[in-house]
């Protein structure tokens, strides 16, 4: 029974294979996809809990698929970011699954639905499942062109899960999505072929150890950051994210929205900061964050425009990001397990909040047909669990404690001031201030129940469609208060690299 | 090492010519056909990494490898492509896409 011990590290390929089976099955067995998938997602759940506690116990670990080992065989690893990465997509994942089920059955049961309805519902799970699988193997994989296969894999059920509702724009949305995606890929590709040419390697841990600093790395360094910034939406790439993330069905945006986008700012992040980290410069730095706060700022201006709810969170998307970027400069003033402490709190904050607001919004476009702002006055009265779990997540934005976003910023803050970059320190005041405005502006419209309003009588009601919504709210609210326990998994630190093999460099 | 260099700058130039395509191009087509010779010119660059000389070592087969996975992805994210680019097409007129904007407004008609 030696595969069964606890410290084997061939457990971790269990995130990966148990979701991308499951989504197979889907497509055979038309009926249960929602037990499939259900159990798939609880599965992974436990898993990403259970590698947490080997970590815990072990250490960071290391395994070679097939037995192959590193120069030439592909490699997975586990270490402290990569497991609460596992975990946030687990906890995100499974509420989603619950929503979806609830927004499908809603639909499906409405006497005006189709057949359409049902179709929608029978290709969800499947691709569902399958960005799951790719997503868990990009925060798991450490050879380079494993994780462009992953990032392939994202992209494609991403664009497909959004082209799902089947309006016009939708469609337009996700074929402009798709491009954007591949353009991303492709030049990351290119990145790959220029790294391969000069140092003739594929695994991240055996390229951290290089030292070679020539002009073929840093091209591809270059090459593989604009790929990843392209399909991470920073501002000015960012103009695919709205329309997509906007027109999609509520269950996708919030896949989208809270878990594609940090697929790939995860890669960028560990490139920059654990591969490469050796020739990385200061200017290269600042300009990361000045387009982080160019994000920030511009994100939410366009979110203080918006008329309609769901591009108003979908533009919200593009300011948060933006935080995740001004933790570049400040690197230089903190080691490296502090500033991935900033990156990872700011990630799992908003892969939460992000996720509770689209599923708000997604409940309250089902229930009134609409999602104009100015429209949807005394919605408190019809739907009351949804409006906390939509003010509670907007708490989140902000960054009011005790939420993780309030970690986040308040590491940021001290550190710009103590690095002496105070600039900064307008940028994350400023957004925000500015994220206040345009969470109250629709919270307020919400709870405000004017005179003789006389509040809609709801047919249907499900719990599946509010409930989830509140309990994603709610950890991203308290998930300040373990912040020691996350930072304890952070500390963990990265693998020993001595357990490679020396010999294995050509 | 003239014929690697040879083989590296076509590809780049093949890259560059998809790249210029997919940006100035309207046409759904285009810009598809845009994104092939873009993986075209990545997969020649990998190819010509591998090359040696007759008689000078062995050919290094991960680049081979990679291309293979490479086609494989390119080929499934063409078709990908085709369907949406097809359903865009029936759902909606052209003018639609030759608009530089995306229409942002979520359509209400859905329910």
């Amino acid at each position: 029974m030696i595969f069964l011990n606890v410290d084997n590290p061939s457990w971790m390929i269990t995130p990966i294979i148990v979701p991308l089976t499951a989504g197979l099955l889907c497509f055979l067995f038309q009926r249960k996809t929602f037990a499939i998938a259900l159990s798939a997602v609880l599965v992974n759940l436990l898993a990403a809990c259970f590698l947490i506690g080997q970590l815990l116990t072990c250490g960071p670990m290391r395994y070679s698929m097939g037995g192959w080992q590193a120069p030439l065989g592909i490699t997975l690893r586990t270490d402290g970011p990569a497991v609460l990465m596992l975990l946030m997509t687990g906890v995100t994942g499974f509420a989603i699954t619950l929503y979806a089920r609830g927004y499908f059955s809603f639909r499906i049961d409405d006497p005006g639905g189709t057949d359409r309805h049902q179709q929608q519902q029978r290709y969800f799970w499947p691709l569902w499942l399958l960005l799951l699988a790719g997503l868990n193997g990009l925060f798991l994989s450490n050879d380079i062109f494993n994780l462009y296969i992953t990032l392939e894999i994202i992209g494609i059920s991403a664009a497909s899960l959004a082209a799902l509702s089947g309006k016009p724009a939708a469609r337009l949305a996700s074929f402009r999505y798709l491009l954007s995606s591949l353009l991303g890929s492709l030049t990351f590709l290119l990145g790959i072929v220029f790294l391969y040419k000069s140092c003739g390697l594929l695994d991240l841990d055996l390229l951290r150890n290089l030292t070679e600093n020539g002009p073929g790395v840093r091209a591809a360094l270059a090459l593989m950051s604009v790929g990843l910034l392209l399909k991470t939406a920073l501002v000015p790439m960012h103009f695919w994210l709205p329309p997509a993330h906007a027109n999609a069905l509520a269950p996708v945006s919030a896949i989208l929205s809270a878990l594609v986008i940090k697929g790939s700012f995860y890669l960028l992040f560990r490139l920059w900061f654990e591969v490469f980290a050796s020739s990385i410069t200061t200017e290269a730095l600042n300009v990361m964050g000045g387009l982080g706060a160019g994000a920030i700022l511009w994100g939410a201006i366009q979110a203080m425009r918006q008329h309609r709810l769901k591009l108003m969170v979908a533009y919200s998307t593009v300011s948060q990001l933006g935080y995740l970027f001004v933790a570049f400069p400040l690197s230089r003033a903190a080691d490296n397990a502090q500033v991935w402490s900033i990156v990872i709190f700011m990630a799992m904050a908003h892969a939460c909040a992000k996720s509770a607001m689209f599923m708000s919004a997604g409940t309250i476009f089902l229930h009134f047909g609409h999602d104009r702002i100015q429209d949807l006055t005394g919605v408190r009265a019809s739907l009351p669990i949804t409006v906390l779990a939509y003010g509670i997540a907007g708490v989140t934005l902000m960054g009011l404690p005790p939420s993780g976003a309030f970690i986040a910023k308040w590491l940021l803050l001290s550190w710009a001031l103590a690095s002496c970059q105070w600039w900064w320190v307008l940028v994350i005041i400023a957004g925000s201030a500015m994220a206040m405005i345009y969470v109250f502006r629709v919270i307020s419209r919400f709870i405000v129940i004017p005179e003789g309003f006389s509040s809609q009588k709801l047919e249907f009601h499900s719990r599946l469609l509010e409930w989830p919504a509140l309990a994603l709210a709610l950890i991203s609210l308290l998930l300040g208060l373990v912040a020691p326990w996350l930072l304890h998994i952070l500390a963990k630190g990265s693998i020993d690299l001595t357990q490679i093999l020396p010999g294995g460099l050509p | 090492m003239i014929t690697t260099l040879l083989y590296s700058m076509t590809g780049l130039i093949l890259f560059g010519m998809g790249l210029f395509t997919l940006i100035v191009h309207s046409h759904p087509l285009r810009k598809i056909l845009a994104v092939n010779v873009m993986s075209t010119g990545v997969f020649l660059i990998l190819i010509a990494t591998a090359y040696t000389p007759l008689g000078q070592g062995e050919v290094d087969p991960v680049p081979h490898a990679m291309v293979l996975t490479g086609i494989v992805v390119s080929v499934s994210v063409t078709a990908l492509a085709l369907i949406l680019a097809c359903r865009v097409q029936e759902t909606s007129n052209l003018d639609l896409l030759k608009k530089k904007t995306v229409p942002e407004t979520a359509k209400e008609s859905t329910t």
